[in-house]
């Protein structure tokens, strides 16, 4: 098992559709909303996912198939 | 002694005590360090800060950490200078270089690194880590043979050697990492983790980014205790972009200065231009980047400060510059050509950045502004290495010379 925490990003036309909803059913994840800034135009949520390490990548390419746009949380660590 | 007294959360403003953290563990937000303000405002004045040290250090009771016990190898205090011949080029009567260049590893890192690791060490720290392909290195690396401590330093492995010695002069663990960009950067969070290292720009961050604080203070002092109309300043991770602000917002609240009505703008390479982008597509959600530009000191293509540059950019009536690589180097020229002063590609994209603002109408002749140089030209020779004037070569006579710049002067060059 393992943790991960990712920002997911919604483009306009994804905004209304249950996409975590939906992730936590079709993959054996469990999905944990940790924040969220949600409008009618864009939003973006940090979301907490627990599960297998494998299963929680598919989990997160399919989110990206949707639209979704899935960035780590934390900053570059590597500087100039 | 510090007024430092809590780290707070810049999302849910939860509080934790000063200790080695960075991120909140309820909601992930950034910490940032809060002081006792009142208590400041009793303290300090502008005589007490004249009669300091011709360093940062002369700003000691702004910082989150032991002065008394600094790990001090001068950064800081850099001229300020009236660019009459570059704002004579581009129509700003009042523009002004702050010209970091000159610290002592030559780069505004030194600033951050500074108050680091007299941080890291207040806490019992004897490990200086980072994760760097230049500038940051360097600067860890000298503080920590400074400090007595350990520098750990991770590099790509195909790393230029010209940008590996200086570091490697300072003696500390170099750690050369196979692997693409993402992979290094993936690798450096987990080991910051796992190891009881001060990290400085992971989990010593809070206190690391309040060092750029005084590039803000410094500015306002060296103007006559005033902030400028207007700031132009290089955004990676988007840290140095927002402290400086705050360094001026800070001398505000203690009395040191009126209240700054400061612009904020900023300068990115297109090549990495996650802000510069976001900004211009009037969203405060930027999308990460893979960089490719020769702007490598800013080629950061997840700032962790991203959104808040965006906010700061809004809140101030700023504009964020983007400059392609050609302009990059033109920048460079232009800035040495004028007022002598030779920067590395993040000055050369400050300086692009200035004139692209000029020219968009987004900085008016009238203002003071400021333009941050925050790293020297020899750290990055090979963006201008043959693209300069070449030399006249000539025979050990006169004649020789005579008829190599004759022929220059004919072409109107000499
Ligand atoms: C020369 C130079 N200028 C500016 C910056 C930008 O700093 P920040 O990451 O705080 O935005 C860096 C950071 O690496 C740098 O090396
Ligand atoms: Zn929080």
């Amino acid at each position: 098992m393992a943790v991960k925490r990712v920002r997911f990003t919604f483009p306009e036309e994804l905004i209304r559709e249950p996409v975590i909803y939906r992730l936590g059913h079709e993959f054996r994840v469990i999905t944990n909303i940790r924040m969220a800034d949600v409008d009618e135009h864009t939003g973006w949520v940090i979301l907490e996912l627990e599960g297998d390490p494998d299963e929680i990548e598919r989990s997160l390419r399919w989110a990206e198939a949707q639209g979704v746009r899935v960035d780590p949380i934390t900053g570059d660590v590597v500087e100039g | 002694m510090s007024f430092a007294t809590e780290l707070r959360c810049r999302e849910c403003h939860r509080s934790y005590p000063l200790q080695a953290l960075h991120a909140c563990e309820f909601c992930f937000g950034p910490l940032e360090v809060q002081y006792d303000y009142d208590a400041l405002r009793r303290h300090v004045s502008r005589r007490r800060i004249e009669a300091g040290p011709p360093s940062l250090w002369r700003y000691r009771d702004f910082l989150p950490c032991d002065a008394d016990a600094a790990i001090d190898i001068g950064a800081g205090f850099t001229p300020l200078i009236h660019a009459k011949n570059l704002g004579k080029v581009l129509g700003l009567p009042q523009l002004y270089l702050k010209n970091d260049t000159v610290n002592p590893t030559w780069s505004f890192k030194d600033r951050v690194v500074a108050v680091a690791a007299t941080r890291a060490r207040e806490l019992g720290f004897q490990k200086l880590a980072c994760a760097s392909t230049g500038n940051l290195a360097n600067s860890v690396s000298a503080h920590a043979a400074a400090a007595g401590m350990e520098a750990i330093v991770f590099i790509p492995a195909d790393l230029e050697e010209g940008k590996i010695v200086g570091s490697s002069i300072y003696g500390p663990t170099l750690v050369k990492v196979r692997g693409n960009y993402d992979a290094v950067n993936r690798l450096c969070a987990e080991l910051a983790g796992a190891y009881n290292w001060a990290f400085v720009n992971v989990n010593v961050r809070p206190y690391y980014s309040e060092g750029s604080k005084t590039l803000g203070f410094e500015v306002a002092e060296q103007l006559g205790w005033r902030a400028p109309d207007h700031c132009v300043v290089p955004i990676a991770s988007g840290s140095l972009f927002i402290k400086i602000r705050k360094g001026l917002n800070e001398l505000a609240r203690v009395g040191l200065i009126d209240e700054p009505r400061t612009r904020m703008s900023g300068a990115q390479a297109a090549g990495c231009s996650p802000v510069a982008t976001a900004w211009a597509e009037r969203s405060m959600n930027f999308r990460p980047q893979k960089p490719n530009t020769i702007a490598k000191s800013l080629a950061i293509g997840n700032p962790a400060d991203g959104y808040y540059a965006l906010v700061q950019l809004r809140d101030t009536n700023g504009d964020c510059g983007s400059v392609t690589d050609d302009e990059i180097v033109e920048g460079m020229k232009l800035l040495a050509e004028t007022e002598g002063i030779f920067a590395e590609t993040a000055g050369g994209v400050t300086i692009a950045s200035l004139k692209q603002l000029v020219e968009r109408g987004s900085i008016h002749p009238d203002e003071l502004v400021v333009a941050f140089i925050t790293g020297a030209g020899f750290k990055t020779i090979d963006a201008v290495a043959g693209r300069l004037k070449p030399a006249l070569e000539i025979d050990a006579s006169l004649e020789s010379f005579e008829r190599a710049y004759g022929a220059l002067a004919h072409t109107g060059v000499a």
